[in-house]
């Protein structure tokens, strides 16, 4: 298929449609209502249901109840309407429904404003609502990534049975970009065993979705099940099948400073590190496209090696942490941000890079 | 003008289809096998009245899609102008609206490019073609697409369009990338202090 | 020997955990007895709210979802419009639906959601300990209106059914009790005319039960029906309030 010029936010809508999602329950808040528009327009032309919902709660709840009944089923938000998505984003953890979760991530905290922003990571990556549960969580850079990883999403929510955020931001979602659209494929509503109504289960077999045990040691069971769940993930994520999906590693083996960010920053920070590398700094950029599980053994690779981190964010500062976490004290941890809807431009990055390299 | 890459931004009031001229220039630079990138007004340049947009064309993986210094400022009016001017890479370009905006002390490390596009477009009767105008002769200067390679994207911008808008816009485009050829560009011919800015 | 009365299939083995007394029995009964008697259990799929009949799904014999506080008509939304055929139902008490869900409820019944809602109405949170609820009575005392629900500060008992029926979207909208046998055998045909028609495809349907907390009202079973005669049903008034397509002629 030929490449098409779209907007992040629009990408995602089709990319969703391609994997076989039918189901979109949603909310209007800026910046990421081009999402909503879009698949209001194309959900009908493939017999799909779009429901604008009357409020966040309601457009997760939605999610839930179609989730549970075997639907690839998505909601899309930003920031502040993420924060409403959360009680219902710790029932479909706790009752292991798979969906996926968009946010176009702007500036908080209250309502903020309108503008890029990466101030949701805690949120995101703690897993956001109440209770011991974790939502994978995907990181484009782009806006083929935010089609790639739609459709990734919805299989690994699907593999999980966990819920699967995609952390944007305004930006990414708002930016066009050349995008290569794969190939449709088809999903079977019937697909799922365990899911509400499904039609080939013995008579006396009934299926439940539920979050509820209020037998204590029932739910340290049903709790431990879950860690056990987010402990092969997180297996899968930093050595196994998915090692090369969570990670991108740029010019990082000769690297004496190591930048990381992630979204739309580590395109910032590539740029950054090509000038660098002009101005004879030996720079390397290390980008989770994974924010949970953390690439935490990644970042213990290269602490042996670089001399520096520098953790870039649109935020008062927030990954850092889990970088801080990953470097163990093996090696200075510096932080540079922007926030409010600020975007850190190249230059002053390098500036901050110069300060840590070249102290004098 | 490096002949890797094109760092633009565009500016103009809202509703002079500055979004769109971007578009057409991403979207035609896509078509010529170039990386692309379009991004809509953000941060703090979004406020005082100017719609803008940013475009990346690029032989290049596009790393950042952000532009600190552009290679060129395409301004459709006179805040435009003020807001972007001085942010020009030396040896860059600013092409203006001359319609809108007068002549005027510029700075003297850029290449002026003046085109009457609202005129232009008026006299095409509608107004509202100005914008591509500019594509016409933006694609007199770019290295990573030709002016043939926007006429044939031209048709896909408006899918659905009467045939008579599809040749207002055509010919928009030909009188703009003609005008440049006629009326040549001046180079450093206001000389002024860059300092002062406008 | 002829059996004349047995347990719905509809319904699970599972003993009922409720308070001795609690109507929440009567109506899973005729909730079980309506799908067996339109044959639906096959394609019932039921949603419990937060609230006493948090367990609901224990009791019927069919799938469940367990929904937030409030939510079921939401998540029921999402079940029923990715199973169209499957006949899906919330059971809500008044808190849940008629103060936390009240968003929810109000936007199911205007998109007309092919679903049916059973609502209980018994005046008070039954599972938190008897606190006031939206629909509790003026000067009836609960663990957070110690001195009586005063209208001047928290308002007057909210009519859910009344408000529902102003909706154009709704099929039906009927409010019964099961205090009496007359009575029960009224919302026995309720509940059995919302589930046909949403069995032939006609939209919303919604049953109000006005309905007794024995335990938290502090009163016998057998005086909690007397009270519900002389103080809630004059407050909420059994009838219908909207049957678009003539259910109960028919």
């Amino acid at each position: 298929m030929a490449k098409v010029l779209m907007k992040g936010n629009e990408a995602i809508g089709e990319a969703a449609v391609l994997a076989g999602c039918r189901y979109y329950f949603g909310y209007p808040i800026t910046p990421q209502s081009e999402l909503p528009a879009y698949l209001s327009k194309r959900l009908p032309q493939v017999d799909g249901v779009f429901v604008q919902a009357e409020s966040e709660v309601a457009a997760i709840n939605m999610v839930y109840g179609a989730g549970s009944a075997g639907a690839r089923v998505m909601t899309s938000s930003s920031s502040p309407g993420i924060s409403l998505k959360q009680e219902g984003i710790s029932y479909i953890a706790g009752a292991e429904v798979p969906c996926l979760i968009v946010n176009v991530v702007r500036g908080g905290p209250g309502l903020g404003n309108i503008a890029p922003a990466q101030s949701d990571y805690w949120q995101a990556t703690r897993g956001g609502g109440h209770g011991d549960y974790r939502t994978l969580v995907l990181a484009p850079n782009s806006v083929q990534e935010m089609a790639d990883m739609t459709i990734e999403g919805f299989e690994l929510a699907d593999r999980f049975r966990n819920p699967v955020l995609l952390l944007s931001d305004g930006v990414l979602g708002q930016m066009m970009e050349p995008v290569n659209l794969p190939e449709p494929r088809d999903y079977d509503v019937n697909s799922k065993k365990w899911a509400l109504g499904y039609p080939g289960k013995d008579k006396a077999e009934r299926n439940l979705c539920s979050s509820i045990f209020l037998d204590v040691e029932e739910l340290e069971e049903h709790n431990w099940h879950l860690y056990q769940k987010y402990q092969v993930m997180t297996d899968l994520f930093s050595e196994g099948q998915y090692k090369d999906f969570a990670v991108e590693e740029h010019l990082c083996d000769d690297a004496e400073i190591i930048l990381v960010g992630y979204g739309i920053i580590s395109r910032i920070l590539k740029t950054v590190v090509e000038k660098c590398r002009k101005r004879g700094i030996k720079a390397g950029l290390l980008r989770p496209k994974v924010l949970w599980p953390f690439p935490t053994k990644a970042i213990q690779r290269l602490a042996d090696k670089a001399a520096n981190f520098l953790c870039v964010e649109m935020s008062c500062g927030q990954m850092v942490e889990d970088v801080k976490l990953a470097v163990n004290g093996k090696k200075p941890v510096y932080f540079f941000g922007r926030t409010g809807g600020t975007i850190p431009s190249d230059f002053e990055i390098l500036n901050e890079v110069d300060k840590i390299v070249r102290p004098d | 003008m490096s002949s890797k890459v094109e760092r633009i931004i565009l500016a103009g009031f809202g509703g002079q289809g500055i979004l769109f001229l971007g578009k057409v220039l991403a979207e035609t630079g896509m078509r010529a096998g170039k990386n692309v990138s379009w991004i809509p007004s953000y941060g703090p340049e979004m406020r005082g009245g100017t719609a803008n947009c940013t475009v990346i064309l690029s032989e290049n993986e596009i790393a950042s899609p952000m532009v600190t210094v552009p290679d060129t400022v395409i301004a459709m009016n006179r805040p435009s102008v003020a807001r972007f001017n001085l942010k020009i890479k030396a040896g860059g370009m600013l092409m203006y609206n001359s319609s809108l905006i007068e002549r005027q002390e510029f700075r003297d490390d850029i290449r002026l490019v003046e085109i009457p596009a609202s005129d232009i477009a008026e006299e095409l009767g509608n107004g509202k073609v100005a914008n591509l105008v500019m594509a016409g002769a933006y694609a007199k200067f770019s290295k990573l697409f030709t002016v043939e390679d926007l006429y044939k994207a031209l048709p896909d911008f408006m899918p659905g369009s009467k045939k008579e808008l599809l040749e207002i816009n055509h010919t928009a485009v030909e009188k703009g990338f003609n005008y440049v050829e006629e009326k040549k560009y001046m180079f450093g011919r206001y000389v002024y202090s860059v300092f002062k800015g406008i | 020997m002829k059996q004349v009365f047995k347990r719905p299939e509809s319904l699970s083995k599972t003993p009922f955990h409720y308070c001795p007394g609690c109507d929440h029995g009567v109506v899973h009964r005729l909730v079980g007895e309506a799908i067996d008697e339109l044959e639906l259990k096959n394609r019932a799929i039921g949603v419990a709210p937060v609230g006493c009949s948090v367990f609901a799904y224990d009791y019927f014999d069919f799938d469940f979802n367990q929904a937030p506080h409030g939510r079921a008509p939401a998540v029921a939304t999402g079940i029923k419009r990715t199973r169209p055929d499957a006949i899906v139902f919330t059971y809500q008490g008044d808190g849940d639906l008629a103060a936390i869900g009240t968003a929810e409820i109000i936007h199911a019944a205007n998109r007309g959601e092919n679903i049916t809602v059973i609502f209980i109405n018994n005046a008070i949170y039954g599972m938190t300990g008897g606190q006031m609820a939206p629909t509790t009575l003026i000067g009836m005392k609960t663990a957070t209106s110690p001195y009586g629900r005063d209208a001047s500060t928290a308002g007057n008992p909210i009519r859910m059914s009344e408000i529902i029926a102003t909706l154009e979207s709704p099929a039906y909208v009927t409010r019964v009790a099961v205090n009496n046998p007359a009575n029960l055998m009224k919302a026995k045909k309720a509940i059995y005319n919302a589930f046909k028609l949403q069995k032939e495809g006609k939209g919303f349907s919604f049953v109000e039960v006005v309905s007794i907390c024995p335990t938290n009202w502090g009163k016998k079973p057998a005086d909690s029906h007397k009270w519900l005669a002389e103080n809630m049903l004059p407050v909420f008034p059994p009838g219908t309030f909207k049957d678009v397509h003539g259910v109960e002629k028919a």
